[in-house]
């Protein structure tokens, strides 16, 4: 209540919220520190393949164990979209079908199947179903403060992993080649970073679900690589955008009636990204339109000189 | 491949002087081989030329040495051993263009990345990595530009970042793609001083060349490839009009599977070789 009523916000402050903002703020962090390796190693999209094909082991797990609990549920999710990735390895490594059409693949085909499961549990007419759907679009309210508790503990597993390997995985997203020849292992470190995407994507489905998880994954990222000249500075501004984004969605979406809390986060995200896009120093529109500009007076300035001390030009 | 074959192939006169011995060594990316049964030895000390056409297998021959890519028959050996034995004295410079350079971080740190090798899982670069890291970065006269994000260097610049990373790895071997690709003539001049001095300290520099009218100038030896090896050795002796004409005009492909003239596969290549033949 404290700091919210401080900005003159007339919100309830319930344990609701509460939990709504921690694990907004918890699934923020994560997928920010986790996003900027995902981007820069132009593999943004494997976490929305991922994300999608994490469907229909929800309900397949809900069809075996007909628990409502959120750990088991995402356990099924995370065992499906760790499937979906094998999938998605294997077709563009033995195939001639290429990555993107791999992705575009594995992720409607995943997809499809499980919103075909879903359809067919909510035919069942089993009371227990009714909050399966929440994993599509998210629904934060139905956080309970044990499933922030889970997020936490699984988010601190991700973070302390990425700080322990953190001048490892810089290097393969940097040089891959370079960091083989001297005895890494790129492609060990890729399935890591992979395992660890598969978790930052389960903190997100119960949030922002399987269809927007990917933009909490991509908008901090690019946003704080607008800001930054390091990674170690890239990864912490990005999971601070991803915080901000967090708490800055759940917060407009209790204040508004009927506002959906997974849409809002990631609108907040996307209204960082804009800002970093246009007014960044150095990288944004602005920035670099005025140099273009200043550029482009002072060489005309120059031509104006040597044209007036009659010098020929080459 | 069992321990006999091993043994087998470098019961073959295997001078103990070489320090990469490679043996019958054959790879494949597809159906087509890239290199065909080559046996080679780098002598040490020395700086070598690896030339040949484009698609000749010049860069995969470098990777197959380092392990970077499945080897579909052969061996190779560093030092007489395998190479996760000596790792910490092979430095690899790769294709300038093989990375992102608009990657958040400066030159500095692209430099200190040569020092990982040595540091170890889990710990991150201390003081005395960054100090040799900058001292690396003065011998190949970037000492000013340490804290210039990447994206905002010349090509020649990033080149010479590569370079110093390399010489931060305190290798004595130094495997470089292509150093004088796209980079201006004065870096060129830089680089050609920097390979001089490495190989004049007692190291050994084996560097994927493209330019044949410099091959006597800059090097010591030379391997001429073309899928196949074609011949090896010093300059003076393996680089020959009959050496390079066999170079950029043989069949390449053993088997012809990719179905490529002979014309086709030499295209613009020839040129150079003309050139050098008049």
């Amino acid at each position: 209540m404290i700091p919210l009523a401080f900005l003159g916000l007339d919100i309830t402050w319930d344990s609701t919220l509460r939990n709504v903002i921690l694990g907004s703020m918890i699934l923020g962090l994560t997928s920010g520190v986790l996003g900027s390796f995902a981007v820069l190693r132009r593999q943004s999209l494997i976490g929305d393949a991922l994300a999608h094909a994490a469907l229909p082991g929800i309900c397949i797990m809900f069809m075996i164990t007909g628990t409502r609990s959120s750990e088991l549920l995402l356990l099924g999710g995370a065992l499906s979209g760790l499937v979906g990735t094998a999938v998605l390895i294997a077709i563009t490594r033995w195939s001639v079908v290429k990555q993107e059409t791999a992705l575009g693949l594995v992720l409607s085909v995943f997809f499809g199947f499980g919103i075909l499961l879903l359809t067919r549990i909510q035919q069942g007419g089993d009371s227990a179903q009714s909050g399966l759907d929440r994993f599509i679009f998210g629904q934060a309210a139905t956080i309970l403060p044990r499933d922030v508790v889970v997020m936490g503990v699984v988010a601190a597993i991700v973070l302390g992993i990425v700080g322990l390997l953190f001048k490892e995985l810089k290097l393969i997203t940097f040089d891959p080649a370079f960091a083989a020849s001297i005895g890494m292992r790129p492609d060990l470190l890729g399935v890591i970073l992979a395992g660890l995407l598969v978790l930052t994507v389960m903190i997100g489905l119960q949030t922002v679900g399987v269809i927007l998880m990917v933009s909490l994954l991509i908008a901090p990222a690019v946003a704080a690589r607008q800001w930054t000249t390091s990674l170690a500075g890239m990864v912490i501004l990005s999971g601070v955008f991803g915080m901000v984004s967090g708490v800055a969605g759940s917060v407009a979406s209790s204040l508004i009636d009927r506002l959906p809390t997974g849409p809002m986060i990631v609108i907040a995200a996307s209204v960082i990204v804009i800002v970093s896009l246009l007014f960044a120093p150095g990288r944004g529109v602005l920035s670099t339109y005025q140099v273009r500009r200043s550029r482009a007076r002072q060489f005309r300035a120059e031509l104006a000189l040597t044209d007036h001390h009659g010098v020929s030009r080459p | 491949m069992s321990q006999a074959t091993v043994s087998r192939q470098f019961a073959s006169p295997l001078s103990t002087e070489s320090v990469i011995a490679v043996r019958d060594l054959t790879v494949a990316y597809n159906e087509s081989p890239v290199l065909w049964d080559v046996d080679l030895d780098i002598e040490p000390g020395k700086a070598t030329a690896i030339v040949g056409p484009n698609g000749a297998g010049k860069s995969t021959l470098l990777k197959a040495i380092l392990g970077l890519v499945p080897i579909a028959a052969g061996a190779t050996r560093v030092y007489g051993s395998h190479l996760n034995t000596v790792r910490n004295r092979v430095a690899y410079i790769p294709q300038r263009g093989s990375v992102d350079w608009d990657f958040p971080t400066n030159a500095l740190d692209v430099v200190t990345m040569g020092r990982y090798g040595r540091i170890g899982w889990f710990r991150q670069p201390g003081k005395a990595d960054r100090a040799i890291a900058e001292e690396c970065l003065e011998k190949v006269g970037m000492g000013q530009l340490a804290k210039r994000q990447i994206s905002q260097l010349s090509g020649g610049q990033q080149q010479r970042v590569f370079l110093a990373r390399a010489l931060a790895q305190e290798a004595d071997l130094y495997l470089m793609d292509e150093p004088f690709a796209g980079v201006d003539a004065v870096t060129e001049r830089a680089i050609v001083q920097l390979l001089h001095d490495v190989r004049d300290a007692g190291n050994t520099v084996v560097a994927v060349h493209h330019d044949l009218e410099s091959v006597k100038e800059y090097f010591d030896n030379v391997v001429l490839l073309n899928v196949r090896l074609i011949d090896s050795g010093p300059v003076s002796e393996v680089f020959t009009e009959e050496n390079l004409w066999r170079t950029y005009h043989a069949p390449s492909d053993p088997i012809g599977a990719d179905g490529m003239s002979l014309g086709q596969r030499s295209g613009s290549e020839m040129m150079p070789a003309r050139a050098m033949l008049k």
